[in-house]
């Protein structure tokens, strides 16, 4: 088996080295005020034919770090990896990779940067997203031809290296077609492939969502690992909160294109700031018995008159709490973090730097109205 | 529209009348095959029955066999696959045997005693006919309702299914409404004939959680009001797990537990609903280690001598494989098919599963996971299997879909038993 040291990060540092510098360390990823729309694209004066699926997002990774974004279908989640890979051109905003803003980069410097590999893209569905025709060694390779900068032997090498480090055996299936392979076994081949090229920074768009739980937990757990072992930064696409809450140090909201909630996944999850976020933990179904907010209690009884459309707050349409103030749009504001050493001493990780947001005038009183 | 609370809605009375009051479904010993002439067995020997006003899940991973099942209750079997023994009784004013029944006799019994919803509702509707219209179709026929009588009708029922305006959402095409209203409108046209029995078989799979827990609430409410009784088949442990009476566990095949939902989940008897339970909840606490059963699920249809689950059980011994294990009693209303079902010896699982992580460093280490998962594919080449949407192994998990993938398994929630294409 693989140890780490025969497979260096691109930022070719030790793994506790990793955990303890990321603290300090700047986010290698950072997205500020993105705004992405489909259609026409819009302009400040002009808006007709457009629609704008992602608006004003801020989001920061840093190395080692597993950022889960949540949302229904429809929020924006894909779109906001998109448009960070560099597959849909954002209308406004800045997204620094390692401090270098990648909505300038065009043409040869775009493509440069592309070949670099450093931020891959695992797309959702493996099923649809690999090649049925494609050996799983061919399909891992790919990445690598296409940058061409390495000998046949060489590509073969870090071939069986990605293999191993997702967990399959290569020479048993590296000659076999997607169709051949399980479920779980399908979403490592797409990890593998994803990380061919050491990359130092993954999105992973709803990785385990076709998957029973069995495999999704082993699917995570290698997340886990890698971002462990190799420093590696990940973000993970989801919209099962399930999921998330077993890797991920933070997470981010989103509720039709804007970050309604962002902060450390315990604080989320178990007391949610926003009333989106409270509903989608109550509506999640659990094994567990336990007392906690009934999603009857936090929907808007059908009494109330319709909130108008595009009016203020997105989420006010469906939020019992929604008053007056909330014609007006809210902005994240930053909420005291709970724990103010900003370290999580369970995972030795970084959590605390980024400090939470909520974007909701009645984040501090609606918990109230519930009585 | 007045929702009640989550809590409030399994009816404990339910199930407590199972005994005296008959039935509304028995399905007794049925054994359904796949795969024509060199059929393969992929149900076994699966008896439950369901009481009125009960909901019962169905609970299993994609190919254990549980959509067969349903569909075997329906009448509606994919080609290839046949009831091969075993009787299915829909009690009631007037006692059917679904297995004897002739097409013409089907028309009675489906879509007017059996109601059923699955998991991708736009393609179980007409894209160019409204959703009302669609209802009023079912009322017109299933119940002789005039055209006038079946609109009112049809605007009440979309009202109690909790469509807001109701009579606007009977003018709507599918397209113009969200996943979650054609549900709705699906489970509409299912109660529309008034059931004694709906069969939801992953009804809330490709939904969003909020979405689903607003369907799981429509059920519980449509039971209380219309003592319809309930089959809730899906892979979800945590689904049933607030809706269900009572629950049954399949493994490749066959039901391994039985029980009340409260108490199978509090001391699962079988070792594979205990896997389950303890896969599902480790995610959810957050706690770190994410624990994963080891191996995968036997091929459809394979010949095992003794208990099915027995290669990755980590208390499995000779006994497990000495022969066929039948079903046993646990404790009055709960059976498990396992040789222990009294519970598991104290002290055994460790010791079986450092001896299993000997023989295959499995358990910690992903890069020798899946043994017996990889070994179907193996010996199963490309030639029987030229679909690649359809793979070998009989427990490929990518088949559920859910939310957000775009499910493409329309109105197949399980792929179809791969034997069948032979």
């Amino acid at each position: 088996m693989t140890t780490v040291s025969e497979v260096p990060p691109g930022t070719g540092e030790s793994p506790t080295d990793a955990t303890t510098r990321q603290q300090r360390q700047e986010p290698l990823l950072r997205v500020e005020g993105l705004s992405v729309s489909y259609g026409r694209r819009a302009t400040a004066r002009r808006r007709e034919g457009s629609t704008r699926v992602l608006s004003g997002v801020d989001l920061a990774v840093r190395p080692g770090e597993i950022v889960g974004i949540i949302g229904e279908t429809g929020s924006g989640k894909t779109t906001l990896a998109r448009a960070v890979v560099g597959l849909k051109r954002p209308d406004a905003g800045r997204i620094a990779f390692d401090g270098r803003d990648l909505t300038r980069l065009a043409g040869r410097g775009l493509r440069a940067f592309r070949r670099s590999g450093q931020l891959q893209y695992m797309f959702q569905d493996p099923l649809r997203s690999l090649d049925p025709e494609s050996t799983v060694r061919q399909t891992v390779a790919e990445p690598l031809a296409v940058a061409g900068t390495l000998t046949r032997d060489e590509r073969e090498e870090r071939v069986t290296e990605a293999l191993t480090l997702v967990g399959l055996d290569a020479g048993e299936l590296g000659a076999r077609t997607p169709g051949l392979i399980s479920g779980g076994q399908r979403q490592r081949v797409a990890l593998a492939r994803a990380l061919v090229t050491r990359p130092r920074l993954l999105l992973t768009d709803e990785p385990v969502s076709a998957l029973d739980a069995s495999n999704r937990n082993l699917v995570l757990s290698l997340l886990d690992r890698l971002r462990r072992e190799l420093g590696l930064a990940v973000v993970v696409i989801s919209h099962d909160l399930g999921s998330l809450a077993g890797i991920a140090d933070r997470v981010a909201v989103l509720y039709r294109g804007r970050l309604v909630e962002q902060g450390r996944t315990a604080d989320v999850l178990e007391r949610p700031r926003h009333p989106y976020t409270a509903l989608l933990t109550a509506s999640a179904p659990s094994v567990r018995r336990e007392p906690r907010l009934l999603p009857a209690l936090l929907r808007v009884p059908a009494s109330r008159e319709p909130w108008p459309e595009d009016e203020g707050c997105v989420f006010a349409p469906r939020c019992r709490f929604a008053a007056p103030e909330c014609r007006d749009e809210p902005a994240a504001t930053v909420v005291d973090e709970p724990d103010p050493s900003g370290t999580d001493t369970d995972t030795g990780t970084a959590t605390g730097t980024e400090r939470a947001t909520v974007a909701c005038h009645r984040a501090a009183d609606w918990r109230a109205e519930l009585g | 529209m007045s929702r009640p609370p989550e809590t409030a809605a399994p009816a404990r009375t339910a199930s407590a009348a199972h005994g005296p009051v008959p039935p509304v479904l028995s399905v007794d010993g049925l054994h359904v095959t796949v795969g024509g002439p060199e059929r393969v067995e992929a149900v076994r020997e699966v008896s439950l029955t369901i009481g009125p006003g009960e909901a019962v899940g169905l609970v299993g991973e994609s190919g254990s066999g549980k959509s067969l099942t349903c569909r075997s209750v329906l009448g509606v079997l994919p080609p290839g696959c046949a009831v091969a023994d075993g009787s299915i009784v829909l009690d009631g004013d007037e006692p059917a045997e679904l297995t004897a029944l002739t097409p013409k006799e089907w028309e009675s019994v489906r879509g007017r005693r059996l109601g059923a919803v699955f998991q991708d509702p736009a393609s179980y509707l007409n894209p160019s006919l409204t959703v009302g219209r669609q209802l009023s179709e079912q009322l017109r026929v299933g119940r002789g309702l005039s055209r006038t009588a079946a609109h009112s009708r049809a605007v009440d029922l979309f009202a109690a299914v909790g469509l807001h305006g109701p009579g606007a959402i009977y003018h709507r095409y599918p397209h113009e409404l969200s996943g979650g209203m054609l549900q709705r409108v699906l489970i509409a046209i299912a109660i529309a004939c008034e059931p004694e029995l709906l069969i939801a078989d992953e009804a809330t799979t490709a939904l969003d959680v909020v979405v689903q827990a607003e369907i799981l609430e429509l059920l519980q409410r449509l039971r209380s009001e219309q003592g319809l009784a309930l089959l809730l088949v899906t892979h979800d442990l945590a689904v049933v797990a607030r809706s269900c009476d009572r629950i049954l566990v399949m493994y490749a095949g066959e039901i391994v537990e039985e029980g009340p939902t409260a108490d199978v989940l509090a001391a699962p008897a079988h070792p594979y609903t205990e896997a389950l339970l303890r896969v599902a909840s480790t995610a959810e606490a957050g706690t770190g280690a994410l624990e994963t059963i080891p191996g995968g699920a036997p091929e459809t249809g394979a010949e095992l001598p003794g208990c099915r689950f027995a290669e990755r059980c980590p208390y499995a011994d000779a006994e497990c494989l000495a022969g066929p294990v039948a079903t046993r009693l646990v404790e009055p209303g709960r059976r498990a098919r396992c040789v222990r079902p009294a519970g598991q010896p104290s002290g055994r699982r460790q010791d079986a599963g450092a001896a299993a992580s000997a023989e295959n460093p499995s358990a910690e280490n992903p890069s020798a996971e899946n043994p017996s998962a990889e070994n179907p594919s193996a010996e199963n080449p490309s030639a029987e299997n030229p679909s690649a949407e359809n793979p070998s192994a009989g427990n490929v998990s990518g088949a559920d879909a859910t939310a957000g993938t775009g499910a493409t398994t329309a109105g197949t929630p399980e792929p179809e038993p791969e034997g069948s294409r032979v």
